[in-house]
């Protein structure tokens, strides 16, 4: 006998929030739904809400519990999940696909080798699949403007390194569990490191901070070490020679 | 109204109250480790709590007015001087221009303050001046920054009774949504547990030690990144628990046992290296009563200020200070 579904389960984030997970794995449809959940709860401007977001999963409230109690947040909550069939609703509109020149392989990048025998793949065919591959924004989260990107084909799901690789630097691309994540910063991680980009996430110093948005799709075609030397000249602008156009489907 | 650093300490901030609505781009809060000392700095120079003021991580620096300014100085003491004269923490003062004020090592605690009258001014930033040092927005003071603050006046001479925050002691805790990924046995454990505070502690995070077995989460490598806020106690993949503070990431995949009250976590940033922590479980209701009891005790703070020399006990221990450091001769 199979328990029965807890999802879309509610629950606290400490003293100051509610999480509303859509399942236990990242699936299309519990990403579609954290998405869409979050852009609702936005849209109605609840009173007390302070901050939203989603994760690959889950949508996140943060509230001030002085104004509105839980048991009212909770109320609320589960009333708007009733409206409607979350998992199938469209994606966020304005999306945008993003082509972003990218070295594979190579000492600029040095774990594509490695990363292609976790995949059972001789080097040529990972890099053929990868840059060919769309991918979704997924959520951004851990550092600010970074997305984590997916799926990748069931090939790539790869566990995490077992030793951390101690820096990787901005505009990586790492691989594992059949997401990549395009870093926004230095920072070590326990992914991958299989492509490297001029692509900066996060802007601070430009108008518009944050480059990418969830829903957004991304595909990183390869391009020479000597293309990305030459894009890095003259990148005043942190695109990293990416091209960008809305997705009108 | 402005400040000339002189000389800093390595870890130096400007913060104010954060940024709020940006976790859902990964940019998380930042601001001050210790907002109770925010609002106390507030509360003595008669101004708003979302001003800046400098954050100082274990050591202060040399400050010279270069123009007549006030100032408050609060969260851990610090030992404090103007013009080599020792100041009382926890109090407002007014530096006539050249006069320098010297900051020295915390006492007790982690984070102190310098407040400025009009608050420092700085490019405000999606709506903050918080420096977030790891997601590169601001970076830390030094020398030779000049600290500018809004137009001012009003007075100094005041002082606030501290709440005792500053070596260690009990954290309130509220169960979040992964605590039921820990058995009962381990929870127990938890809140028995004598925790110190570790060696490892910036703005994003703090670390805990304790003798025995780490905490482990059942499933503990296979759980999907959720959202992540400040107070968050984490348990790594060793099971030793870092509670996280205002520069902590915005997601991750290690889970978390419990969460810190927002009205506790002055205590917990100021935790120094090597003092006792232990953590109780409160319910949603009873932390309701801690959070809404803080929020009024940070409402009434600026009717808690008091005139800085009226007092006696505080006149005896000015003359305590003067007289320990030997700078003050009689014939000053």
């Amino acid at each position: 006998m199979t328990p029965p579904n807890p999802f879309p389960l509610v629950r606290t984030v400490g003293l100051d929030g509610a999480l509303v997970t859509f399942g236990d794995a990242v699936t299309e449809p519990a990403n579609r739904a954290a998405l869409a959940f979050r852009a609702e709860i936005e849209r109605q401007h609840w009173d007390g809400v302070t901050e939203t977001s989603a994760s690959l999963a889950s949508t996140y409230i943060r509230f001030d519990p002085v104004n509105v109690p839980h048991a009212e947040v909770t109320q609320r909550l589960a009333a708007l999940l009733n409206q409607k069939d979350w998992y199938s609703t469209p994606l966020p509109e304005g999306r945008r696909l993003w082509c972003v020149p990218t070295v594979y392989g190579t000492d600029l990048a040095p774990q594509l080798e490695e990363a292609a025998a976790a995949a059972g793949l001789d080097p040529e065919e990972a890099v053929r699949r990868l840059s060919q591959t769309r991918v979704r924004v997924l959520t951004i989260g851990f550092a600010p403007g970074q997305p984590y990107l997916g799926p990748l084909g069931p090939e790539f799901n790869i566990p995490r390194l077992q030793e951390l690789n101690p820096m990787v630097p901005e505009g990586a691309l790492v691989l594992a569990i059949s997401q990549f994540v395009l870093f926004s910063g230095p920072t070590p991680t326990g992914w991958r490191h299989v492509g490297q980009t001029a692509f900066r996430c996060f802007r601070p110093e430009m108008a518009q901070s944050f480059a990418l948005r969830p829903g957004d799709e991304m595909l990183f075609k390869a391009v020479s070490r000597e293309e990305l030397e030459h894009i890095r000249d003259d990148n005043a602008d942190g695109s990293g020679g990416a091209t960008c156009q809305e997705i009108t489907a | 109204m402005s400040l000339t650093v002189r000389r800093i300490g390595p870890a130096c901030t400007l913060q104010d109250q954060g940024r709020t609505g940006f976790l859902d781009q990964g940019l998380s809060r930042s601001g001050a480790a210790d907002i109770l000392a925010l609002h106390e700095g507030a509360a003595l120079l008669g101004q708003s709590p979302d001003c800046a003021a400098l954050e100082m991580a274990g050591m202060g620096g040399e400050f010279e007015a270069s123009q007549p300014t006030r100032i408050a100085l609060t969260g851990a003491p610090m030992k404090a001087s103007i013009d080599g004269s020792p100041v009382v923490w926890n109090a407002s003062h007014q530096l006539t221009q050249g006069q320098r004020l010297v900051i020295g090592a915390a006492l007790q605690g982690n984070y102190g303050y310098l407040h400025v009258g009009g608050g420092v001014e700085a490019a405000v930033f999606l709506g903050s001046r918080s420096t977030h040092l790891t997601a590169k927005i601001g970076r830390v003071v030094q020398a030779g920054d000049v600290l500018a603050a809004g137009p001012d006046t009003g007075n100094t001479g005041l002082k606030l009774i501290p709440s005792e925050r500053f070596s260690g002691g009990v954290l309130h805790v509220v169960a979040s949504f992964q605590t039921s990924l820990f058995d009962n046995t381990a929870l127990d454990r938890f809140a028995r547990t004598k925790f110190r505070r570790g060696t490892r502690a910036n703005r994003m995070g703090m670390q805990l030690e304790s003798d025995g077995d780490g905490f482990a989460a059942k499933g503990q490598l296979n759980i999907l990144s959720e959202v992540i806020t400040p107070g968050d106690i984490q348990m790594t993949g060793t099971g030793s628990p870092f509670i996280l503070l205002p520069e902590c990431q915005t997601t991750g995949g290690y889970p978390r046992i419990a969460t810190v009250l927002p009205c506790d976590m002055p205590r917990a940033a100021q935790t120094p290296a090597g003092a006792p922590i232990r953590f109780e479980f409160v319910t949603i209701d009873q932390a309701m009563a801690l959070h809404t009891r803080f929020q009024s005790e940070l409402a009434h703070l600026p009717r808690q200020v008091e005139p800085l020399l009226r007092d006696p006990h505080d006149i005896a221990d000015l003359l305590s200070y003067q007289l320990i450091s030997g700078v003050i001769s009689a014939t000053d």
